[in-house]
């Protein structure tokens, strides 16, 4: 795991655990630069809270995270480690983009409001130039002609679509989605894994939490299994749904290949 | 018609004591909600333990008849040595009054605030003074804007009651007209239509926090 390039996900021996009951136990992995990470498991396994761990929105008990070589949530090693202060802490959250499952699109903004939000008024970046950028991004996502539209006035998976063109506008190390088609209605998945798609195609370094099978096998470069806040297996998509080693990722695919 | 004639003729007292209230309401405005904005936040920040006395103690404000509270303010303060003017007397009792309300008025609105969207604003890494101003206020406001215009027409009403202690106010007006002009109905139908008005206009502009809108 060790390597010259750090990774741009490093997460090391983490754990967590709310009043006493264990979330997560003893997680590591990397996701390399460039590449596109699912996590699967069964409800309650631990992969949102694995992925909130990883900007700090949950605070894991022990383990440590690193995004792109930094520190995340914590910095120093033994007895010197500290919490990043809250200027560090948003400083190194503003280096990852994060989709959710609601969206949590800001009602109060229009759409291109929404994309052009965290550029100009947490990096400071000159709004002329993140506009034009922003209207290029929603370009992308095929949502050009509703840049002066509200967040109430869009489908769910327009709403998905603004939500990944507002992570992207932050020109972002790293992608966490969490769970981002679980929201939608069927016929709404299929535009936003599109999208999703072309973003893994581009080289972009995702972290995906998903019940999306299909797409885990088509586009991840590798996927983590987890059950009960451990790490069961991990591997390339074609091994892990062709020949799963563990007899409760079998159980589990048996279930989706039904 | 007489009725009338006595209004006009009087019509320096109204307007002054339209004036005051006015003054009152707009003062009490003015310093009640960006008070009670801050306090919000305070309490939001705050440790759990401090927030939970500092509720106890706006819930006893809240509990307390406005009436006596003017009563204490401006007879009570002289038994300790302080004199204030009736005017700043029903002044300091508004502010405090409806601060406590517009406090708790603010906390419940902030309940209804969609939790994820400030996850959000902390996920792209906002710092504490941008997530308040971009984000939570925007929203906050939007939600809380009825209630908010409702308690500041109580603003209105309440400053009514200064009369008691001797603000010279929409209504001390009306009753000097009543009692100098032996005439019980006009005046006081003439101050409730000032009242109206100063309720519309608040309405107006209070309303308007409901509507912050981000470019």
């Amino acid at each position: 795991m060790e390597d010259s390039v750090p990774a741009a996900i490093a997460v090391r021996g983490l754990c967590k655990d709310y009043d006493g009951v264990e979330i997560l136990r003893d997680i590591s992995f990397d996701v390399p630069k460039g590449t596109t990470t699912c996590l699967l498991g069964p409800s309650g396994s631990g992969k949102s809270t694995l992925l909130r761990c990883v900007n700090w929105l949950e605070v894991p008990g022990r383990g440590t995270i690193r995004v792109g070589g930094a520190p995340m949530g914590r910095t120093g090693e033994g007895a010197a480690s500290r919490p990043l202060s809250r200027k560090e802490l948003a400083a190194a959250r503003g280096r990852i983009g994060t989709v959710f499952q609601n969206f949590a699109l800001w009602p109060h903004m229009t759409v291109l409001g929404n994309v052009m939000e965290a550029p100009v008024h947490v990096h400071g970046r000159p709004r002329a130039e993140v506009r034009a950028e922003a209207l290029a991004l929603l370009e992308t996502v095929g949502l050009a002609s509703k840049a002066e539209a509200y967040p109430h006035q869009l489908s769910g998976g327009q709403k998905q679509r603004v939500a990944i063109a507002r992570a992207l506008a932050i020109r972002p190390e790293v992608l966490l989605f969490d769970e981002p088609t679980s929201a939608l209605d069927p016929e709404m998945v299929g535009e936003v894994l599109g999208v999703m798609r072309d973003l893994a195609a581009r080289g972009l370094t995702m972290l995906v939490v998903t019940h999306e099978m299909g797409f885990a096998r088509d586009v991840a470069n590798e996927v983590i299994f987890l059950d009960g806040g451990k790490l069961v297996e991990t591997g390339r998509p074609e091994d892990f749904f062709g020949h799963p080693k563990t007899e409760r990722a079998q159980k589990f695919l048996a279930r989706f290949n039904r | 018609m007489n009725s009338l004639n006595a209004i006009w003729e009087t019509r320096d007292v109204f307007l002054s004591g339209a004036g005051v209230s006015l003054l009152l309401v707009g003062l009490c405005l003015a310093i009640s909600l960006p008070l009670a904005t801050l306090a919000h936040v305070a309490l939001q920040e705050s440790a759990a333990g401090f927030a939970r006395a500092a509720r106890l103690l706006l819930d006893v404000m809240r509990c307390v008849p406005f009436l006596l509270l003017a009563y204490v303010v401006y007879y009570g303060l002289p038994a300790v040595g302080i004199r204030p003017e009736a005017f700043w007397a029903g002044l300091s009792s508004l502010v405090v009054y409806h601060t406590a309300y517009f406090i708790e008025i603010l906390r419940s609105a902030a309940l209804c605030v969609p939790q994820d969207t400030l996850v959000a604003a902390d996920a792209f890494g906002f710092p504490r003074y941008k997530r308040y101003t971009r984000i939570v206020f925007p929203q906050l406001f939007a939600i809380a804007a009825p209630v908010l215009v409702n308690q500041s027409v109580m603003v209105i009403k309440d400053s009514a009651l200064l009369m008691i202690i001797t603000v010279q106010e929409i209504t001390f007006a009306a009753n000097f007209v009543s009692a100098n002009y032996f005439s019980p109905f006009a005046p006081f139908l003439f101050a409730m239509l000032l009242y109206w008005l100063m309720s519309l206009l608040t309405d107006r502009l209070v309303g308007r926090l409901g509507k912050l809108r981000m470019r």
